[in-house]
């Protein structure tokens, strides 16, 4: 393997992964801590011939994103809390009229301007329910920059797959982290490409009639199939219709092509949960944390475990109820005010042996706030 | 230019919602509203094939048919 | 009628009230591009939320019927990323320079090769006729039961001053000029703004006491003058038709495959 091994910053391996992915158009605001995905596109896309696009916000720097992957190019943009607030309208169409895009939100505290150069991971019920009425979502994070890399790549693929928004949940702190990273040869992660329809022209061609495998060939705008592409609930064709025998098919559509592929959209990484008595479940930056305090802890010859959870949304239920089937209690990492701890609950057996380890004043979570939390639980007192 | 022969008016009765535009817009009178409200070429030897109808109607029901007919018209 | 094939006739009649502008727009638009010989293919409409924006649904382009006041921006990534596709925006009043004002400033500063069509009915429609930033003082809406005491937009001077480089202006009386001017913004390279005073007799007319579609249509012809003329020079109140600008400026998707060339030669 003639691995290229790079000492760069979260959002810099987001950009190179989104290249290696295929993407080609971009299209964002400036917001801290998301500002360098937006500067090094603005860089590299010209080079291979792409398109950078600096908007007036976050609304249009959506809107655009989808505008172009209709004509067929691979597509992100990237925010912060407050844009991702502005883009959750436009969201929802993409779901709505699944459009294939990709849309990084590198968290930082809030509400509201909250605390634009810290970190935080108080945007996963957002990623979640952001968006009006009911809808189904992937949403995926990563802890470091390696797995940074092929999650910014797998939310490519699953965009495609699925024909869906992805939401990638950074967060300041992998973002602005400099660790070294090994940057993958071109094939050695599969790439899934825009599926296009083989319906010729003159023949009728259905956008919105999925295959029997579930998925929807795409044909580009400017081709050779004119179709209607609409916000409001649609017939197979893309055109708007208040059947309500079409409209409970399409939510059931929307809903199911994302949420009976769970396990295929379920990423994770698991350490010690074998014989585990104490299951930490944290993700993104505060998985960092939490293995550091497993480990230390192994030495010792205590039975603790990690799940790192890499996709958050589908939230991996079955996965979470079996990991910890055998834990004596369990321990939800994360730097909020509890989100993942209450999908953690609904999923295990029972429920009072959930705890969460949390911090949420701006620093980054300490092996010394876990262990803190542990030792309450074990009724030592801090 | 001599006028041109018009051969008649193709009307859409189910897109015409009676609004009344061509008949108040014709300049020779030619269209009327009829009895269910849809517009109806009552004068039609009048017609001198301007369009003012077909290019004024909002519902697109109106096309007027001229001899040698090329719609180079503007 | 030879616009027959640019249409999804399946879809007629359409949704518009009767004597609805937005009709004899759509009617001429499409003799726009039929005189223009546009290739289907290459066309993509792209429309916001409201009566207006229903229009991108009966023509047979490739069409977009995305959110309220953000067609601009959807059409901006169509056509940065396919250059070689025409792009039509038909916005509202209240689509175009309400929610979506910001994104017309910046359409019009960036100067991509868009067509943007402004049906100006000076209401919202589709929710049952409140006032627009188009309605001005003094008119009657279901939000201004007492009369509005805003003061309205001047779209082609706020398109002018944003540097949009085609402007011009008209109404659903003038059907020539409506397919001359669309004419000329399609074949314009840069962007152009062509803002067309549209009647809404069931919100507008009816509660300004303005007569039927007719009655409207004849005000827009009182009401309205060439450019420059002299009639204006008489009667300052007279709203002017005709083309505001018309010049060639850098286009943003030419300047960026320059910048593209630069820095791969560089």
């Amino acid at each position: 393997m003639t691995q290229r091994t790079e000492f760069i910053q979260g959002n810099e391996v987001c950009v190179n992964a989104a290249l290696y992915a295929g993407l080609d158009f971009f299209a964002g605001y400036p917001i801290t801590p998301s500002s360098e995905i937006a500067e090094t596109m603005a860089k590299q896309l010209p080079r291979i011939g792409g398109k950078f696009l600096q908007m007036e916000d976050e609304i249009s720097s959506i809107c655009s994103i989808i505008g172009a992957s209709l004509t067929g190019h691979k597509v992100m943009t990237a925010t912060s809390g407050p844009g991702f607030s502005l883009m959750q309208e436009t969201l929802g169409f993409a779901v709505m009229a699944e459009i294939p895009c990709v849309i990084v939100d590198v968290q930082r505290g809030g509400p509201s301007t909250g605390l634009p150069t810290h970190g935080s991971q108080g945007d996963v019920y957002q990623a979640r329910w952001g968006t009006h009425g009911d809808h189904a979502i992937i949403a995926l994070t990563a802890s470091n920059h390696q797995d940074l890399f092929s999650m910014t790549v797998e939310a490519f693929n699953m965009a495609e797959t699925y024909r869906t928004p992805v939401i990638l949940l950074m967060d300041e702190i992998t973002g602005h982290t400099r660790e070294p990273v090994n940057l993958p040869e071109q094939g050695e992660i599969p790439i899934i490409g825009r599926l296009r329809t083989s319906v010729p022209e003159g023949v009728d061609y259905h956008p919105y009639l999925p295959r029997e495998d579930g998925r929807l060939p795409m044909s580009d705008f400017g081709g050779k199939h004119r179709y209607n592409v609409t916000g409001l609930y649609h017939d197979m064709w893309g055109f708007p219709t208040t059947d309500p025998n079409v409209i409970h098919g399409l939510i059931h559509h929307l809903m199911d092509k994302i949420e009976n592929h769970a396990h295929e959209i379920t990423r994770y990484r698991e350490y010690y949960l074998d014989d585990a008595h104490t299951v930490l479940i944290s993700y993104g930056c505060s998985a960092r944390t939490a293995l550091h305090v497993v480990n230390s802890r192994r030495r010792r010859g205590e039975k603790l475990g990690l799940l790192e959870l890499q996709s958050l949304w589908p939230f991996p239920a079955e996965l979470v109820r079996a990991k910890c089937a055998h834990a004596h209690y369990i321990l939800v990492v994360e730097m909020n005010m509890g989100q993942v701890v209450h999908e953690v609950k609904k999923a295990v057996h029972e429920p009072e042996r959930v705890y969460l380890a949390n911090r949420v004043d701006g620093e980054f979570i300490t092996p010394t706030d876990v262990r803190g939390i542990m030792r309450l639980i074990h009724g030592r007192g801090v | 230019m001599a006028k041109p022969k018009v051969q008649g008016h193709q009307i859409k009765r189910s897109w015409c919602k009676g609004c009344g535009i061509c008949v108040a817009f014709c300049p020779k009178e030619v269209l009327e509203l009829d009895q269910e409200q849809k517009a109806t070429p009552e004068r039609a030897s009048q017609c001198v094939g301007c369009r003012t109808c077909e290019r004024m109607c909002p519902d697109l029901a109106i096309a007027i048919e001229l001899e040698q007919d090329d719609d180079a018209t503007n | 009628m030879a616009i027959d094939k640019y249409m999804r006739e399946r879809f007629f009649p359409h949704i518009w009230c009767p004597g609805c502008g937005h009709g004899t727009i759509l009617n001429n638009m499409l003799r726009a591009v039929d005189e223009l010989q546009l290739n289907q293919n290459e066309m993509v409409m792209v429309s916001g939320i409201g009566c207006s924006s229903r229009i991108s649904g009966y023509v047979d382009f490739h069409s977009l019927h995305t959110l309220h006041g953000r067609a601009l921006a959807f059409a901006t990534g169509i056509k940065m990323s396919q250059p070689n596709l025409s792009v039509i925006c038909p916005m509202g009043d209240g689509d175009a320079l309400a929610i979506g004002g910001n994104h017309f400033i910046h359409a019009c500063r960036r100067n991509m090769d868009i067509t943007a069509i402004v049906m100006n009915n000076r209401i919202y429609g589709m929710t049952g006729g409140q006032y627009s930033p188009l309605s001005g003082s003094g008119i009657t809406a279901t939000t201004a039961p007492q009369k509005t005491i805003d003061r309205e937009f001047d779209i082609t001077s706020l398109s002018l001053a944003s540097g949009a480089t085609f402007v011009a202006r008209t109404t659903a009386y003038h059907y020539r000029e409506i397919t001359k001017y669309i004419k000329e913004a399609l074949q314009h390279p840069g962007f152009s703004v062509v803002e067309i005073l549209s009647q809404c007799p069931t919100h507008f007319g009816r509660r300004n006491k303005l007569g039927d579609a007719p009655e409207m249509l004849k005000l827009y012809k009182q009401n309205t003058t060439r450019i420059g003329s002299e009639a204006k020079q008489n009667n300052p109140e007279l709203i002017e038709r005709g083309i505001f600008r018309q010049e060639i400026a850098p286009e943003y998707c030419a300047e960026y495959a320059e910048l593209i060339n630069r820095v791969q030669q560089g």
